[in-house]
């Protein structure tokens, strides 16, 4: 197992990933890689593009199935659940790339976000409390929205099924700086309502600010694994880039194939 | 004044040319299925009606009560076994499918039924009967119902699409299926539910035809498919009301190719199909792709 150093209090992990290999086609996406997310926690994985990250957020979501390894969500096996029954047990994904209803308006896109949703604190009135601009543009098309209102409604729209672990894809892709300060600015008001998060990020200054835990993945592999305030810069950035000399917190196996 | 007649029972024939062809742009606009077997499963409906009038006695416009639930029901089941099949395979594949659909129908018919033709209310005073307007005009009053018919269905859809739970589930699994089950939503069901309102209105247009002409086991391809993809063309895939004004189009210029040489009527409605695709192939009302 690759979780050697993490307190956990004692706590069962909401969400564990174990041992999780993904192709596509000839390609190994994913080798191997485990992780444990614990309740409340902010899980961030890193990675350049190309290290997996995206595939392991979408397995985890039921997008893709495995070729070896185990989803467990609160106890559960999910591994061969399908991807619309995870969503309505707790598991939502803000996808890369939004992926928002283009020819849905903005209230639309958050009412069928809300069509199997869980019991919870988020409302529709609660994301348009969240986001302030949003209710008065809500019978607007999304794609007439810019990129970060369209993260925006898309956050909104998989908040408003209630969800106990939220997977979040690369929230700062294709956005300016400032906005991408914006959207996560959000999330410890999110996180107040008693949400997980499982995020991806190629933004690694963003995702140490608010990561409760890390992940780096490289080419597939698990490069480097621990709480923010426990590695160092250069280990991050070894473990990012595949630099060889190991550092003393990474876990990997050396060199690639 | 021959002219205005031609218009208008262009017009109104465009009704039942939008009433074929609304079931294959549903279809194509929410799940990207060419249903190739469109025109042969509206010719079922027909068959089913004219069992149903036979057996029960009901009369003929209160047919379809009993074939729109029927065909509606076997639209989930095809959409959720065969064409689903197809589509987990790839787009391409649901067209030899339904190609093999629309081979294996018309030989069952052929086989279990005969090839005589066949209509639907035959002596029935409205389906026969027509009223005149001046001199010239006669408007049948079948043509009249069918048009009024159409309008009914692309209102009651729109209204279904736009303002309904599972209008709005069929929207946005049309638009992007993965994010759609990120949402929860079971896209094979709602396509299971797109496929039983399609052939809904195929049942419809299948009764509609039957009374209108005759029908045999292969009127489905060589008049229902080739009308309903000609008026889908002219009005834009996957647009509604563009449907109706594809319908509509191809009436006129079927009509007025008559009213030229009696054996152009087809050849003009195909002519019309000709230049749209050429000139717009995006269809009358669609815009170009939007991202």
């Amino acid at each position: 197992m690759t979780e050697p150093r993490r307190a956990d209090n004692g706590n069962t992990p909401l969400l564990e990933v174990m041992d999780l290999t993904v192709h596509h086609g000839q390609l190994r996406a994913l080798d191997r890689v485990s992780l444990r997310v614990f309740p409340g926690e902010v899980y961030a994985i890193i990675g350049a593009n190309g290290a997996g990250k995206s595939t392991l957020l979408r397995t985890i979501a039921g997008l893709h199935q495995p070729t070896e390894g185990s989803i467990l969500y609160d106890g559960k096996n999910m591994t061969k659940v399908r991807p619309e029954r995870r969503a309505t047990s707790g598991i939502g994904m803000v996808p890369e790339g939004r992926r928002l209803f283009g020819s849905l308006t903005v209230e639309e896109n958050l009412l069928v976000g809300a069509t199997y949703a869980r019991k919870g604190p988020w409302t529709i009135e609660h994301v348009y409390e969240l986001f302030g601009w949003m209710r008065e543009r809500r019978t607007q098309r999304t794609a007439q929205l810019s990129g970060g209102e369209q993260q925006s409604v898309a956050i909104g729209r998989a908040l408003v099924a209630n969800p106990r672990v939220l997977l979040l894809d690369e929230l700062s892709l294709g956005l300016a700086p400032v906005i991408v300060q914006r959207i996560y600015a959000m999330l410890p008001q999110i996180l107040a309502t008693g949400l997980t998060v499982l995020l991806v990020e190629q933004d690694v200054s963003q995702a140490l600010r608010v990561a409760s835990h890390l992940q780096c993945l490289l080419e597939g592999h698990t490069t480097l694994e621990g709480r923010p305030a426990d590695v160092t810069p250069a280990q991050v950035e070894a473990a990012y880039f595949g630099l060889s000399q190991s550092a003393p917190g990474a876990v990997g196996e050396g060199s690639e194939p | 004044m021959q002219w205005v007649n031609d218009i208008i029972q262009g017009i109104l024939t465009g009704g039942l040319y939008a009433l074929f062809a609304c079931g294959l742009s549903l279809m194509f606009g929410v799940m990207k299925v060419v249903n190739l077997a469109h025109g042969d499963l509206a010719v079922i409906g027909a068959y089913i009606a004219l069992g149903v009038i036979t057996v029960t006695h009901v009369p003929v416009l209160w047919s379809f009560v009993i074939v729109v639930p029927i065909m509606a029901v076997l639209g989930y089941v095809l959409q959720r076994t065969l064409i689903q099949a197809a589509l987990d395979r790839g787009v391409l594949i649901t067209l030899l499918v339904t190609f093999g659909l629309s081979v294996v129908i018309e030989n069952a018919l052929l086989q279990f039924i005969n090839a005589d033709s066949h209509s639907l209310g035959v002596g029935n005073a409205i389906i026969t009967g027509s009223f005149s307007v001046g001199s010239q005009i006669q408007i049948a009053y079948l043509l009249l119902l069918i048009f009024a018919v159409a309008v009914v269905v692309l209102l009651g859809l729109q209204y279904f699409l736009s303002g309904s739970r599972y209008g709005r589930m069929i929207r946005a699994v049309a638009d992007d299926q993965e994010a759609a089950q990120l949402s929860g939503i079971d896209y094979r069901h709602v396509f299971g539910i797109a496929a039983a309102i399609a052939f809904a209105t195929v049942a419809l247009a299948g009764i509609a035809y039957g009374m209108y002409s005759q029908f045999s086991p292969t009127t489905g391809t060589d008049t229902i498919l080739l009308f309903a993809f000609a008026a889908v063309v002219i009005g834009g895939l996957g647009s509604l009301w563009g449907t109706l004004l594809g319908g509509v189009v191809l009436g006129v210029a079927q009509q007025i190719g008559a009213q030229i040489n009696q054996s152009d009527q087809f050849l003009a409605g195909y002519i019309v199909f000709l230049v749209v695709l050429a000139l717009r192939p995006q269809g009358l009302t669609t815009r170009r792709a939007q991202s």
